[in-house]
């Protein structure tokens, strides 16, 4: 089959598995979070927690409980990190270096999965399981029960209860998370992913010579590492290393396994605020904005730009020959659009426009179908400013699923969309007039240096985690300011879209009348995609057009 | 506030910590446990492939072999580049992944690619304009397993007059260690290829 022809057959795969599943798997999602009923085995673990499942929470406690676990996971996967050498299964691997292991935390806790570290050199098995691995399931679950908080705000009348965020994390990780992830991760030992306790193993070439080839328990934290749209590959090379990804089937499986969970909100929120309309509306403008990503970049590579792809007849650099340019597109599309952050080829050696998409993908507010929970949260309060737009057009107040949206509920939804241009641009800024810091930073120069930079940000900002990752990211600059940028791109959206959730769930229902706009119509679901084009062409256009859209025009 | 924070942060501690057991223990070592399984143990050890006892390989694991006579004497077929190797042809460091990250604007990468179409084409015996893409870029993992058919059928005039096998031996062999898991693209293993032509010569 040819290159282009075995990238449209996996994505004809990809999209029926994603429609087979999208209903029982979005109603099942909706169970999760709405069922009365506790299983045993959690009854077990809140027992351990000394919590009560059945006291719920107030949006600021919800907020607390959720800054305190982060907080408290942030400190404890710092000092893994710290304490490795007296850890077992390190290897004699040393001490992770202060910045880094601060970067690292952050970068774990908050989904981002933003590696400034060589995993098969730097970190042994103990840090990358007790640390790593518990990461990146919990930092899923959180992106979920935020998600869920905010559609009960949507649902609820009256009230200030928004629901246990202990329970909420709890059941996101035993019911949904642990159980896919362990099948998964045994069908991807099946089809050769590695899940070896040991550091490597040394061979004896065919030519005489002997090489060690590093190994890993690989398996258990791809499955969780694309399952949870977190990214932190356990080798360097992420997913485009043959121990991680070594077939198109595993390459299938990976880019089903980050959509599936972002694309069946959409249904748990239609089930949930008993109008499924609803959520094929926002699984279609998400849709739409993946499609035509993707459709952009797969030309952009197909056709190289730039002398170097120019002499060697096509954009292979940084690509792996089993994917080609098709599957590589594929899944650079889909990894920026869900805030996952995995690679299978890299993106750093993409064509100007090729590699433009996957930075506009993220500049767009990981909405393109965003990260487990955060893509639907953050499509939620870009419809809330959609219609707040619609309501200035018109001079109404605005409504959204049955609740007003006065000013208390759009300054919150304004802070959780503006935090991450914020961070993305003052953070760029910095970072060029840092004195010297670019001179030791770039691997490429002119255009394409301002974009590495542009893209670390974006990246941070928005907890994708994926790089131009030529980039060198170790100094204390680059290694603290790109914390910060996780931090914030995480945590103020987070506690702004629970503001949200409080006061809308204090609301009660407004009656609809024949001035109401459908949210359901193609109309509104036009007026959605533009205001995420929108947002994000007219924060972004400028540095946009110095980085990528210069190179491609070059 | 900060009582409440206070408050909240002993639930989590004892969250995390119980969660640590279950997902950075139990889990992993359960997944571990099963992949023991005959079957399942020879891919999660790394797919290595033995020849009397010792390893040889990992059939999933591309290692560019080394010929120390002249280019055109070489037997073997090559993989494609690695960004860890120090000139442009070399092997890759199979310990440390990951790819080169140039644009295709950079100055060194233009140098780079100029080199290696050069150093192939010499290799070969064929003009530079024969060698195809993925054997002049670097690829993703610096390990990558596989060439596409063109960069084989490139090589496979030299392995014949090299090994002494007809060329149509030789492009039988790669026709049988080439592989597109049904729906990818092309992809020839260097390393079985490698091991099949020398097994033919050596009964």
């Amino acid at each position: 089959m040819s290159d282009f022809w075995a990238g449209l057959v996996q994505v004809g795969i990809l999209l029926a598995a994603l429609a087979l599943v999208y209903r029982p798997f979005g109603d099942y999602l909706a169970r999760v979070y709405t069922s009365e009923r506790h299983w045993r085995a959690e009854r077990a673990l809140y027992r351990l927690f000394r919590v009560n499942p059945a006291s719920e929470q107030r949006w600021s406690t919800y907020a607390a409980s959720v800054l305190a676990f982060s907080f408290v996971s942030i400190v404890v996967l710092y000092l893994l990190q710290r304490l490795q050498p007296v850890l077992p299964w390190n290897f004699g691997r040393s001490a992770i270096e202060p910045g880094m292991a601060f970067n690292t935390a952050i970068s774990f806790v908050t989904n981002t999965n933003w590696q400034s570290y060589s995993g098969e050199v730097a970190m042994g098995h103990f840090v990358q399981l007790a640390g790593l691995t518990v990461q990146n399931f919990l930092s899923a679950a959180v992106g979920m029960a935020v998600a869920v908080v905010l559609v009960r705000g949507f649902v609820r009348r009256g009230t200030d209860r928004l629901g246990n965020f202990w329970v909420d994390l709890t059941r996101g990780t035993v019911r949904v998370l642990l159980p896919i992830s362990a099948v998964v991760a045994v069908v991807l030992v099946a089809l050769g992913v590695v899940q070896s306790l040991r550091s490597g193993v040394t061979v004896s070439n065919p030519d005489g010579s002997r090489s060690t080839i590093a190994l890993a328990p690989a398996a258990s934290q791809e499955a969780i590492k694309e399952l949870g749209t977190n990214g932190g590959g356990i080798f360097n090379a992420n997913s485009a290393h043959p121990f991680e990804n070594p077939n198109s089937w595993t390459n299938l499986l990976e880019i089903f396994l980050l959509l599936v969970i972002p694309v069946s909100m959409t249904r748990a929120f239609g089930t949930m605020v008993t109008n499924r309309k609803q959520g094929y509306t926002l699984l279609s403008v998400m849709g739409v904005l993946w499609g035509a990503m993707l459709a952009v970049a797969w030309w952009a590579e197909t056709h190289p730009n730039g002398p170097a792809a120019l002499l060697a007849g096509a954009s292979m650099e940084g690509k792996e020959q089993r994917f080609g340019i098709g599957q590589s597109v594929l899944f650079a599309t889909s990894t920026t659009g869900t805030s996952t952050g995995a690679v299978n080829s890299m993106h750093d050696s993409y064509s100007g426009l090729g590699g433009g998409v996957p930075l506009l993908n993220m500049l767009l507010g990981e909405v393109t179908p965003g990260g487990v929970g955060a893509g639907l949260y953050g499509i939620l309060v870009l419809a809330i400013i959609a219609m707040f737009l619609a309501g200035l057009m018109v001079g109404r107040t605005p409504e959204y699923l049955g609740k007003k949206l006065g000013r208390r509920e759009v300054t919150c939804a304004a802070v959780s969309m503006l935090a991450m241009p914020t961070v993305v641009l003052l953070g760029t800024g910095a970072a060029l007039l840092m004195p010297g810091e670019l001179d030791a930073a770039l691997n490429n120069t002119g255009p394409h240096g301002l974009s590495e930079v542009l893209y670390a940000y974006a990246s941070a900002g928005n907890n994708n985690g994926s790089a131009f990752a030529g980039l060198t990211v170790t100094s204390d600059w680059f290694q603290s300011s790109l914390g910060v940028a996780m931090l914030l791109g995480r945590f103020v959206p987070i506690i702004a879209v629970l503001c949200l959730a409080g006061s809308l769930a204090a609301q009660r229902k407004v009656p609809e009348t024949s001035g109401t706009l459908p949210t359901t119509s193609p109309l509104f679901g036009s007026l959605l995609a533009g205001t995420v084009v929108l947002v994000a062409a007219l924060t972004f256009i400028p540095a946009l057009a110095l980085g990528p859209i210069a190179e491609a025009l070059a | 506030m900060l009582k409440s924070l206070f408050h909240q942060s002993r639930a989590a501690l004892r969250v995390l910590l119980v969660f640590t057991v279950l997902l950075g223990v139990v889990y992993p070592l359960g997944v571990w446990a099963v992949s023991r399984l005959p079957g399942l143990e020879h891919r999660a050890e790394g797919s290595l492939i033995e020849r009397n006892g010792t390893a040889v390989g990992s059939s999933l694991i591309g290692i560019d072999p080394v010929f120390d006579g002249p280019p055109t004497r070489d037997p073997w077929f090559h993989t494609r580049p690695s960004a860890s190797a120090e000139g442009p042809l070399d092997p890759g460091d199979p310990s440390a992944s990951g790819g080169s990250n140039k644009s295709a604007f950079d100055d060194r990468q233009v140098e780079l690619v100029r080199q290696r179409r050069q150093l192939v084409a010499e290799r070969e015996n064929v003009p530079p304009s024969a060698v195809p893409a993925d054997a002049v870029t670097a690829s993703a993992s610096g390990v990558d397993p596989g060439i596409s058919e063109a960069y084989a059928e490139l090589q496979t005039a030299r392995v014949a007059r090299n090994t002494g096998l007809s060329g149509q031996r030789v492009r039988d062999l790669v026709a049988e260690h080439t592989s597109t898991h049904g729906i990818g693209v092309p992809s020839v293993n260097v390393l079985e290829l490698n091991l099949a032509v020398r097994s033919t010569l050596v009964p």
